[in-house]
């Protein structure tokens, strides 16, 4: 491989990672905070795409400009309305028992929603790339690129990671969660209210999700059972980075990204292997995940 | 007591004696079940066809049904899969009785269901699954193809490239990473090896089932420049590859051919460029140039826009197949049987080698040495025309199926590989969208 097909690798797993990162990162604060793995976390991101593309094309034809805003209005409101929906009256009469119960409330969830999918947007393949075509196409060695996929969305995903990292670090309500995180009983012992501070987490998570898709939506055909697509790869990405880790789920993404778009330039027959083959072999060297630690909760 | 027991003996006798009199009579109903996608990625075709079954059987049944009798569907969802789909189809066969099934799109579908059919003895026609080898490994009773296989569906997209762009040297393929996209790609390559050995294969890409995202692929072709990328890929797959492919020039830079397309069209509306070439897996298309002004063919593809928003697509017209296959077999099965009902045996003694016509495209003929359908395949390229918001077929040639199919007892790759390059110069008729 060239230099030159080395550097078009790159553009392309950066690009990649980022879409992926966005998605699971969610998934990742969840189970950091709330040590919930949330199965439902795919329909949320469909979710997200489809209701994206909804508000987009129907706002397209008075601006296209609207359409950014659209993507983080639908990112917001599927957060809200389904997590808080399935965090309050699906998870939290469960929490303190048997964490069985919780994956299949959350998998039950799933199954509900992909059939809901179909009832609201039917089975036919949706694309709604106005946001995409607003901006301009970049040339790199002769290879045309969208700025959308490798500036745009590359963006978006380090402003979430350092916006992610800046909000828990810094801010009150991020020290709230931390301690929350921490110590649920000590926490709840000097006032603080854990119940609030799962429901504000899993609202941010399902948000993050949510515009994971609603980001996607532009670039690609939102079809049925694209969020179970979804939820495995961000499983992936999770268990490799260790369930809780944001700046490892940032890692992995870049890594299984760039180790992806290489494998399709040189050996593209493992493509698809990809990010189940690293995620073995990272378990098997490391079983909590590469930036995991035995009984230490971070997130 | 032994007069207790003679009249119990009678009585049963005379149960069985009416009983069997009862099945040689003409039933109620007519039950069929079909196996079709309602849910997941491939329900962009089952969801339309299960709309075209339920237009056809009510059409049928106002006009009397079968033979007089009038038909009623069950239908089952092939995107269960697996055990869950196998357990579905016994209990519709053993526990609803229905007389005949069709079954199904996938080709995985129809390799676990084939078996179970002969196996329970129940008619069953492969209305939409294209893998050759199904009906070239084993010779089945109870199961039929109701329409053509992949093998002459990927001769005949192949046999349009080399008419149309004969000088081409290097080709690229992305394809689904499933059985269709494997065996798609080895029928074609076999061929294209058979008769333009001289072609370089630049790339081989199978990209997961489903993916959401085909940047890299596409930034591997505008670096290798193929002169010809071929996908067989469908759904949301080929939407995303084709939108994807033409933001960033490929579709512009190499010629493109969508092996089944013609399911995407409408869809892809003005994302699709002309010039890309696209087949569609039989003669299917709603402007078919020698049944579009025939009112039946009109009729049928108004109603069916009027009914599910958009015109008919292959998966429709394979459907539609089935059901004048059924048809077909019972009229003829009625006819031998001296206008009784026929039973389930002489019904598929029947089928073998009939010919039926739905009037949609050419007549199809049910090969009887291996139940393979002979069905016409047409090809086209892309083309804008006034007052449609998606691309049109032109330049559509309509290849003859006795030509591009394997003969039977011989397997599709094995024929393929003994075609020539003066293949290519078969006669074959060209039709200008007008």
């Amino acid at each position: 491989m060239n230099s030159t097909l080395a550097v078009l690798a790159v553009l392309d797993g950066i690009s990649y990672a980022a879409l992926v990162f966005l998605v699971s990162v969610g998934l990742s604060l969840i189970f950091g905070v709330l040590r919930v793995v949330n199965v439902a976390h795919g329909s949320l991101y469909a979710f997200g795409a489809y209701l994206a593309a909804t508000l987009i094309l129907k706002t397209a034809s008075v601006s296209p400009w609207l359409t950014y805003p659209a993507m983080l209005a639908a990112s917001v409101i599927i957060g809200t309305v389904c997590g808080g929906f399935i965090e309050r009256f699906l998870l939290r009469p469960l929490y303190g028992r048997d964490d069985v119960l919780q994956l299949l409330i959350t998998f039950a969830a799933f199954m509900i929603m992909d059939n809901l999918q179909r009832l609201i947007w039917g089975v036919q393949p949706i694309f709604a790339a106005d946001p995409l075509k607003l901006l301009p196409n970049v040339s790199v060695f002769g290879v045309t690129y969208t700025s959308y996929q490798v500036i745009l969305l590359p963006v978006v995903a380090l402003a979430t990671l350092f916006g992610l990292r800046y909000f828990l670090k810094r801010t009150l309500s991020g020290a709230v969660i931390l301690a929350v995180t921490e110590d649920r009983e000590a926490s709840t012992a000097i006032g603080i209210d854990a119940s609030r501070v799962y429901f504000v987490t899993f609202i941010i998570g399902a948000s993050l999700a949510a515009l994971g898709g609603a980001l996607a939506a532009p670039t690609t055909s939102l079809v049925p059972g694209m969020g179970a697509d979804m939820i495995v790869l961000s499983f992936a990405v999770a268990a490799t980075a260790g369930l809780g880790q944001i700046e490892g789920t940032a890692l992995t993404a870049l890594m299984i990204g760039l180790t992806r778009a290489f494998v399709i330039y040189l050996q593209p027959e493992f493509e698809v292997l990809v990010p189940y083959l690293l995620m073995v072999l990272v378990l098997l060297a490391r079983p909590f995940g590469l930036f995991g630690a035995v009984q230490v909760r971070k997130i | 007591m032994s007069l207790f027991k003679a009249a119990i003996a009678a009585g049963i006798a005379l149960a069985t004696f009416t009983g069997t009199a009862l099945a040689q009579g003409k039933p109620a109903e007519l039950k069929i079940g079909i196996t079709t996608f309602l849910s997941g990625p491939a329900s962009v075709f089952g969801v339309p066809a299960k709309a075209a079954a339920e237009m056809i059987a009510e059409d049928l049944n106002k006009k009397g049904g079968i033979g007089g009798v009038p038909v009623k569907l069950s239908f089952i969802d092939e995107g269960a899969g697996g055990e869950a789909l196998v357990s579905n189809y016994r209990r519709v066969v053993q526990d609803e009785k229905v007389d005949a099934t069709f079954a199904s799109i996938s080709s995985g579908s129809c390799n676990q269901l084939v078996p179970v059919a002969e196996d329970l003895k129940v008619m069953n026609f492969m209305w939409d699954c294209g893998a050759a080898s199904i009906l070239e490994t084993k010779k089945y009773r109870y199961n039929f193809r109701t329409q053509a296989n992949g093998t002459p569906e990927m001769l005949a997209v192949l046999l349009y490239l080399l008419k149309t762009k004969p000088a081409f040297k290097t080709i690229a393929v992305v394809n689904q990473d499933y059985a269709w996209g494997r065996e798609s790609w080895e029928i074609f390559s076999t061929a294209l090896k058979a008769m333009k050995p001289d072609v370089q294969v630049v790339a081989e890409l199978f990209p997961k089932f489903g993916a959401p995202d085909y940047s890299t692929e596409v930034s591997r072709l505008l670096a290798l420049r193929p002169d010809v990328v071929l996908t067989t890929s469908w759904g949301g797959d080929l939407d995303t590859l084709v939108r994807q492919a033409g933001q960033r020039g490929l579709l512009q830079q190499s010629t493109f051919v969508l092996g089944i397309g013609e399911s995407s069209i409408q869809r892809l509306g003005k994302d699709l460029p002309e010039g890309l070439i696209v087949g569609a897996r039989g003669d299917h298309w709603f402007l078919h140039p020698e049944k579009k002004n025939d009112p039946a063919f009109k009729a049928f593809a108004e109603a069916f826009k009027a009914k599910s928003g958009a015109w008919p697509i292959y998966p429709v017209y394979h459907m539609a197949q089935a059901f004048t296959a059924l048809q077909t077999a019972y009229d003829k099965a009625i006819k031998a049987n001296g206008g009784s009902w026929p039973t389930r045996e002489q019904v598929v003694d029947a089928t073998a080698g009939i010919e039926f016509a739905t009037g949609f495209g050419r007549p199809i003929t049910l090969r009887p040495e291996d139940n393979q359908g002979l069905e016409a395949q047409l090809v086209g390229v892309t083309k804008s025309f006034p007052g449609y918001d998606f691309k049109l077929l032109d330049n559509m040639m309509i290849f003859d199926p006795k030509v591009i199919t394997n003969p039977p007892n011989m397997r599709s790759v094995e024929w393929l590989k003994t075609l020539k390059p003066e293949f290519v110069k078969m006669d074959v008729p060209t039709f200008k969208q007008q």
